[in-house]
């Protein structure tokens, strides 16, 4: 279980009060209330996509502009209340787990597009517009918005930012930092500042990129200018299927190797394609160790040549089948499996946790059978979804959440899964971000000089420890100002 | 001549700037120092540079990765991806001549000063975006590392993003490890000779609004006599598998008709071409005069063109869609206002990327923060370089 602060008894003592000014900066409009404060509905902000942990916050705020984002982190500042940010609360690293003491600021209803500027290529959006929300703003004009985590339909582009989002088809388009212009950033003072705009790069230093995967530890985004590009003129899949792991591998080093980047180069293990297919029946072979999915993009003929360049790369390793689709309803049923690979996996156990580490490609074979040795001796089942292109390795840890002991083993997994993921040159998280979830270990990846330079860029920006607070760095070696109660 | 010290690895590296700081004694830090005439003149008596520190430690061509220490010439890095068939997507460019140098920037200098070239309109493009880790030795002379040697990495605060265009201010780059990309098999240039440059900014977001992947679009106000291009002129690139490329010219000239009359540039001239856009020859400078950089939304720099135009006889190229200006005009304080507050009134930004000493020194060379951003600048520089001795006042007096 993953320790979170006390809570400041003399903020808690304070809440009637601290409600009721939020309230003067947040008034009541035609949507709801502008500040939730009463019990039962604050449940409804308890937790996020890591649903194993909960804690109801303080109090809600649901402002509707920059401007009252600004007041109210302005009050919190002064009053020395920590404050959590808030999208859609589908973080999958506890990104967005209230504390008890704290005012979690949502911003679901600063959700409208301000501009679309196709000659220049960007859209401004309000930090609570969902990610798919902006690529269906411009998809009649053929445009879209790159980055597609796997919760594109909820998830706010604000959050995106926030944890530098990526998605299945980062491996041509890159993840959310690639495909950022600007933001309008709020400090914990409530300064609003504009970074960036409609113009490529900085002439002095890079806040945007700093900011991009900050996880609310530095200030909150409210508005943020996208870029928006123009669609391939079509895009289809095929599927192979291999006897091993390690051939599955070679032949995305294959593929990568012979100039082709496509456009999604997904792998699955063995659990993964049982799982999904008795889900979605996508047709996906029961007898194959692994299984790929690759997706390429063009007009029918490029499609045509880049999927037989493939097969062929495909077929120099004894696939055991090789189903290359003819139109975009075939792509569609090669797809069908691994979109719906969660709730394929959720019929299996109800609970499970989704990792997400990062591993040198080169290193997939090992890892799955370190993953399996594992799996073996926590006796709890795994599933592996891999991004393979780029490394990204999400196993899908099965556990019974009733039973306390189950999930503190599926913890204990998902740990060491991570840990061998640094030991093989990786990283703890590719695209989930750390939130509380990983924050522990953090010491696995970076040194204690590391870390404490880290900290002290974020006091930088938020000297009193407000922003987000327990999250993202290991509560032993925070600073003073982190961890000292604050007059309120 | 200032003193140079040239430490041999990294570890001798941050010994010599652990004694820079105890003692506070500023240091002036560059590679091979290519840049040492962009923005503001370093006040300090002694240069730190990268230049011992050299080297591919890492290559891994199936795994799209590359890490090399901070002094390696950037040609030979890119030779060594030319023969494994692969390139950096970023396509930095090599401002030597611009800069009369005689030696060729490092691999620590570009990413350090951010430096992009044509292929930075895609989302692809950008260095900094490559960079998937670093190491570098602090103003306090620590040793930190950030990011690694993946490809997806959302792990902690992004310090490489810090690092890279901080131009040596916040810490010394002593090694990088970048994202590569194969290398197209083919590539040609579509030239449309426009009217004017409002009309070949138009070409270019039409060209750049397609699906058939442009990843080039320069517009020359002069057009390339070389080629026998006359006039202003819209470069769109394309690159990928030889087969396709025909079927996409074909498809690519449709959309551009009505924009101007067509030219096809391939082979050789169309590489040339776009080696002079990346390295700013076709600007065309003259010696004794300043060089801005301003970026800007693409819509905004005819605008920004023609006021430098009129304000002082500017000469131009433009990139990245149009959004990317470079001005050559008289290395004067009232040329420099004039860029200035056009960059301004076009909401973008500005460097004074090549001026003698004097000018540099009087101006600012990239915009003024709001004050609340530069306080925390100041705050996060103190956190990086707590004595202040990292290349003082390269950015900003």
């Amino acid at each position: 279980m993953i320790e979170l602060p006390p809570p400041n008894p003399a903020v808690l003592a304070r809440r009637a009060e601290i409600v009721a000014a939020l309230r003067a900066l947040v008034p009541d409009t035609a949507l709801g209330h502008g500040v939730i404060g009463d019990e039962t509905r604050l449940k409804a902000y308890e937790t996020d996509g890591l649903s194993a942990y909960r804690q109801p916050p303080l109090a809600v705020v649901l402002p509707t502009s920059t401007a009252q984002v600004a007041a109210v982190l302005r009050y919190c500042h002064q009053n020395g209340i920590r404050v959590v940010p808030r999208g859609a609360g589908t973080s999958l690293s506890g990104g967005a787990l209230p504390l008890a003491d704290a005012v979690v600021i949502g911003l679901m209803r600063m959700n409208r597009i301000l501009e679309v500027d196709y000659d220049n290529r960007l859209a401004v959006v309000e930090a609570g517009v969902t990610n798919l929300g902006i690529t269906q703003a411009v998809a009649a004009e053929g445009f879209f918005y790159a980055p597609d985590p796997s919760s594109q339909l909820a998830c706010m582009i604000g959050g995106n930012v926030m944890m530098n989002s990526g998605g299945a088809h980062c491996l041509k388009y890159g993840v959310t930092a690639n495909n950022l212009l600007g933001v309008t950033f709020v400090t914990i003072e409530g300064e609003v500042i504009e970074i960036g705009g409609g113009h490529l790069d900085a002439a002095g230093y890079d806040w945007l990129g700093l900011i991009t995967g900050s996880e609310g530890q530095l200030g909150l985004v409210t508005e943020v200018t996208v870029r928006i590009l123009r669609a391939a003129e079509g895009a289809r899949a095929m599927l192979a299927a291999f006897r091993s792991n390690e051939v599955a591998g070679q032949v995305v080093d294959a593929i990568i190797g012979s100039g082709i980047i496509p456009v999604a180069l997904e792998f699955m293990d063995r659990p993964a394609i049982h799982a999904c297919e008795a889900f979605a029946h996508a047709g996906y072979p029961l007898d194959a160790e692994s299984l790929l999915i690759i997706e390429v993009e063009g007009n029918l003929e490029e499609q045509d040549i880049l999927l037989g360049k493939l097969k062929e790369i495909c077929g120099r390793f004894d696939p055991i089948s090789l189903r290359v689709a003819e139109t975009a309803e075939e792509s569609l049923a090669i797809w069908k499996g691994r979109k719906g690979a969660f709730g394929a996996v959720g019929r299996i156990s109800p609970d499970y946790l989704c990792m997400d580490g990062t591993i040198p490609t080169g290193e997939l074979p090992h890892v799955l059978r370190r993953i399996g040795e594992m799996s073996e001796s926590y006796g709890l089942q795994v599933a592996n979804i891999f991004h393979a292109g780029d490394g990204n390795l999400h196993p899908l840890i099965m556990f019974d959440a009733n039973d306390p002991e189950s999930f503190r083993k599926a913890e204990a997994f998902g740990a060491d899964i991570l840990k061998l993921c640094v030991e093989v040159g990786g990283c703890l998280t590719g695209e989930h971000g750390v939130g509380v979830e990983k924050r522990d270990l953090m010491g696995v990846q970076f040194t204690r000089a590391e870390l404490d330079r880290q900290r002290a860029i974020k006091s930088a920006f938020d000297p009193a420890w407000l922003l987000n607070p327990a999250k993202v760095f290991p509560l032993d070696g925070l600073p003073a100002a982190a961890t000292t109660p604050r007059a309120a | 001549m200032t003193d140079l010290l040239l430490p041999p690895d990294e570890a001798s590296l941050a010994e010599a700037v652990r004694e820079a700081s105890a003692a506070r004694l500023p240091l002036a830090i560059e590679g091979h120092g290519t840049r040492r005439a962009s923005l503001r003149p370093v006040q300090a008596a002694r240069t730190l540079s990268t230049r011992g520190l050299t080297g591919i430690t890492l290559n891994k061509p199936a795994e799209l990765v590359l890490s090399a220490r901070a002094g390696t010439p950037m040609p030979e890095i890119e030779a060594a991806l030319a023969a494994q068939g692969q390139m950096l997507p970023a396509e930095p460019p090599d401002f030597s001549a611009l800069f009369g140098a005689d030696r060729p920037a490092t691999l620590g200098g570009m990413v350090a000063a951010h430096l992009s070239g044509p292929r930075r309109i895609g989302p692809g493009g950008a260095l900094r975006d490559q960079v998937l880790g670093v190491r570098a030795v602090t103003g306090d002379g620590e040793v930190i590392r950030s990011g690694g040697r993946v490809h997806k990495n959302v792990t902690g605060l992004d310090l490489c993003k810090l690092l890279a265009g901080s131009h040596g201010t916040l810490g010394v780059l002593t090694e990088i490890t970048l994202k590569l990309a194969p290398r197209p098999e083919g590539s040609l240039t579509l030239a449309v000779r426009v009217a004017e440059l409002a009309a070949g900014v138009r070409a270019l977001s039409a060209g750049l609004g397609s699906p058939f992947g442009v990843s080039g679009a320069a517009l020359l106000p002069r057009g390339a006599p070389a080629l026998g291009l006359d006039g202003p002129v819209a470069l769109l690139r394309l690159e990928d598998f030889l087969q396709f490329l025909p079927h996409r010219a074909g498809a690519l000239r449709g959309l551009l008709d009505g924009h101007g009359a067509v030219s096809l540039v391939e082979g050789e001239d169309s590489l040339a071409l776009w080696r002079a856009v990346r390295d700013a020859a076709l600007l065309e400078a003259a010696p004794e005069q300043a060089v801005w950089r301003l970026s800007v939304k693409p819509t905004a720099a005819p605008g920004v063109a023609r006021t430098l135009e009129d304000s002082f006889g500017a000469r131009l190229l433009l990139d990245w869609g149009g959004g990317l200006v470079w001005v050559a005009g008289p290395a004067t304080e009232a040329a420099h206002r004039a860029v200035m507050a056009a960059a301004q009134a076009a909401r973008g930004t500005f460097t004074l990327f090549r001026a003698p000493d004097s000018l540099r020194a009087a101006v600012p060379v990239v915009p003024d923060e709001p004050a609340a951003l530069a306080a925390i600048g100041a705050r996060v520089k103190a956190v990086m370089d707590p004595m202040g001795i990292l290349n003082p006042g390269r950015l900003r007096a």
